[in-house]
């Protein structure tokens, strides 16, 4: 669901980063970039919070302190408890592991769908090439939540639900991308060397091409983790998604509703938590752009 | 390549993709879980069907035994003369309950882009004329954030800073202009970071072009150089933004809906969500995709509009994503 220009700007890097792979030039430059060490720096302290949740939190993330509801930060509870007594800082640590974890498996099945439905049009050509992208076309007609919403209606509110309903409407962008980038690599001599000497189709696709496409999927997956946060945070918050008691950012959003006014607390730190994750993600790709990219260094 | 060929290839275009769409939207529906006649069952006698002569009956009078081809053959004709069934909820006709809180969405939706316009085109503009000054900076911290913040959280920030403390404007509701303010302030936020972003950006890349050294040669004022000759060709890729962000609009107005309590497509779709109304869900699908094909269209059109050079001959619409 990233947005056209990013996608084109993706598409560039790409072409523009052939046979660069991931080496040592690229990470000396990611080093010196600014933008993206402020990103990957935020990017890693959400992802060690998720993973050290468990041992971190002060208390389980699920269990109600009945004479302790809606209290304000003490040393035992140190950003306070919510409605139903639970310990916000635990439910907190927990949710990132939700929230992050939703958003990287969608990532996961959208770039799986979107490089092998994409190289295998690019690379085939022919009918295949236009069914998949008269699929594409409709698909990317739609903007990505309200079709999501549907499928989310169709199939039922659930915490899978909304994972699968994100990479239907998700994969096709990225879809194109791919095979946009495989049509330009097919042509290369590279390409033409390894068939003169009898490589395989799928030889030739898995070894010769893919790797090329490597980087310009590397600055979707960042940009795309920011998007699908925000996308899962909101579908939970509509209580499409996880259901209580489980602890999710979105989900949180949502149990603070009715108390917002006088315990506005219940949804600042969720929505804090929400929008640095993604500023570190955005911020991140942002980052990987340039540096894969030499041409984008406005 | 003549416009009236291009608008001819560029209308006929339209057919396939919406043809697409509505097996999409006849799709969803088919291969939900649930037998529609049971549905309909319960909704016309308020109790679950327990009688299977009865069941079947129904299932014969509605055509639901006959093969997909031919429901989606029906269902499609029907919709195409403006009959999208009726609710499994409440039995009234699904396409004039689309209809009648679409003002209310479209409303918010059009609110929106003039306040995501609003703030974008001020700040974008004076961000590349004063390039690398502290509203350069602002700007681009502005759309980082503007990127970020999920506006539904936005909302409620919002609404506890202006209605509650401040007082200045309403919480929630309908009724009045200042009940639009919030919804569409928070709904236009994140489309005027990335129409800020997009409008720097284009604006930077055009005030380096000859004509406006040119232009500046021949002795306009600042003013005329900026707002007629670089702004009018920064806006190109704009303009096509700005289209595209309609869906984008759309389904943010859906989820602001829900904070300000709104009578909009919002609350129609995820009540309908809730209630398994699949006769609402599909029309809402079929009814929201031809909406956006038509938007595209009308995008498509005003950019040729706006830059005579677009090559009409290149062939089929331009390639959205």
């Amino acid at each position: 669901m990233a947005s056209s220009d990013t996608l084109t700007e993706a598409a560039e890097s790409g072409i523009a980063s052939y046979g660069f792979g991931v080496n040592h030039r690229i990470l000396r430059r990611l080093s010196r970039n600014r933008v993206a060490i402020v990103g990957s720096l935020i990017v890693t302290i959400m992802v060690g919070l998720a993973i050290l949740g468990p041992v971190i939190a002060p208390h389980p993330p699920e269990k109600q302190f009945s004479g302790h509801r809606l209290e304000s930060p003490s040393q035992g509870f140190l950003l306070g408890t919510d409605n139903l007594g639970r310990d916000m800082l635990s439910r907190l640590l927990f949710g990132a592991r939700i929230s992050l974890g939703m958003a990287a498996l969608a990532t996961v099945v959208i770039v799986t769908i979107a490089v092998s439905v994409g190289a295998a049009a690019g690379y085939a050509g022919g009918i295949l090439d236009d069914l998949v992208m008269r699929l594409v076309d409709v698909l990317l007609a739609f903007p990505g939540l309200i079709l999501a919403l549907a499928i989310i209606g169709i199939l039922g509110p659930s915490m899978f639900n909304v994972i699968i309903s994100l990479a239907i409407v998700s994969w096709a962008g990225y879809a194109r991308l791919v095979r946009g980038l495989v049509l330009e690599i097919r042509e290369r001599a590279f390409v033409e060397a390894a068939f003169a000497i009898g490589a395989t189709d799928a030889r030739i696709v898995i070894r010769h091409i893919l790797p090329n496409v490597i980087s310009p999927v590397i600055v979707l997956v960042s940009l795309e983790m920011g998007t699908l946060i925000l996308a899962i945070a909101g579908l939970n918050f509509l209580g499409l998604g996880v259901q209580p008691p489980t602890a999710e950012w979105g989900a949180m959003l949502n149990q603070g509703r009715p108390f917002f006014q006088s315990e506005p607390q219940l949804m600042i730190y969720p929505g804090i938590m929400i929008s640095i994750t993604v500023l570190g993600f955005n911020l991140l790709g942002d980052g990987l752009r340039d540096v894969l990219d030499p041409r984008y260094n406005k | 390549m003549h416009f009236r060929r291009y608008l001819a290839r560029r209308v006929l275009y339209l057919i396939p993709v919406w043809l697409a769409i509505s097996v999409l939207a006849f799709g969803l529906g088919a291969l939900a879980p649930g037998d529609p006649a049971e549905a309909i069952y319960f909704e016309t006698f308020g109790e679950p069907a327990n009688d299977e002569v009865a069941l079947e009956k129904l299932r014969e009078e509605l055509g639901l035994n006959d093969p997909l081809p031919v429901r989606y053959g029906r269902w499609v004709f029907d919709a195409i003369r403006g009959d999208l069934g009726d609710s499994y909820r409440n039995g009234l006709p699904v396409l004039p309950a689309l209809i009648s809180p679409l003002g209310s969405t479209l409303q918010l939706a059009v609110g929106g882009l003039i306040a995501a316009s609003l703030i974008a085109f001020p700040l974008g503009i004076l961000a590349a004329v004063k390039h690398n000054s502290l509203i350069d900076v602002l700007s681009r911290l502005f759309s980082l954030m503007g990127a970020a913040i999920p506006s539904y959280w936005l909302a409620y920030m919002f609404i506890l800073l202006f209605a509650v403390n401040l007082q200045w404007l309403p919480v929630a509701g309908t009724g009045t202009w200042r009940h639009l303010i919030l919804p569409c302030f928070t709904l236009g936020l994140g489309g005027a970071a990335l129409l800020s972003r997009l409008l720097r950006s284009s604006m930077l890349e055009v005030l380096g072009y000859d004509y406006i050294r040119t232009a500046r040669a021949k002795g306009l004022s600042e003013r005329k150089v900026i707002m007629i000759h670089a702004l009018r060709n920064a806006l190109i890729p704009v303009v096509t933004v700005m289209g595209n962000m309609f869906g984008f609009l759309i389904s943010g107005a859906i989820i602001v809906e829900t904070v300000f309590a709104r009578p909009g497509l919002g609350r129609l779709i995820i009540e309908a969500i809730s209630f398994r109304d699949y006769p609402v869900i599909q029309g809402f699908v079929l009814f929201t995709g031809t909406a956006f094909v038509l938007v595209s269209l009308v995008v498509d059109l005003s950019y040729t509009w706006i830059d005579p050079q677009v090559r009409l001959s290149e062939g089929g619409p331009g390639r959205r994503g």
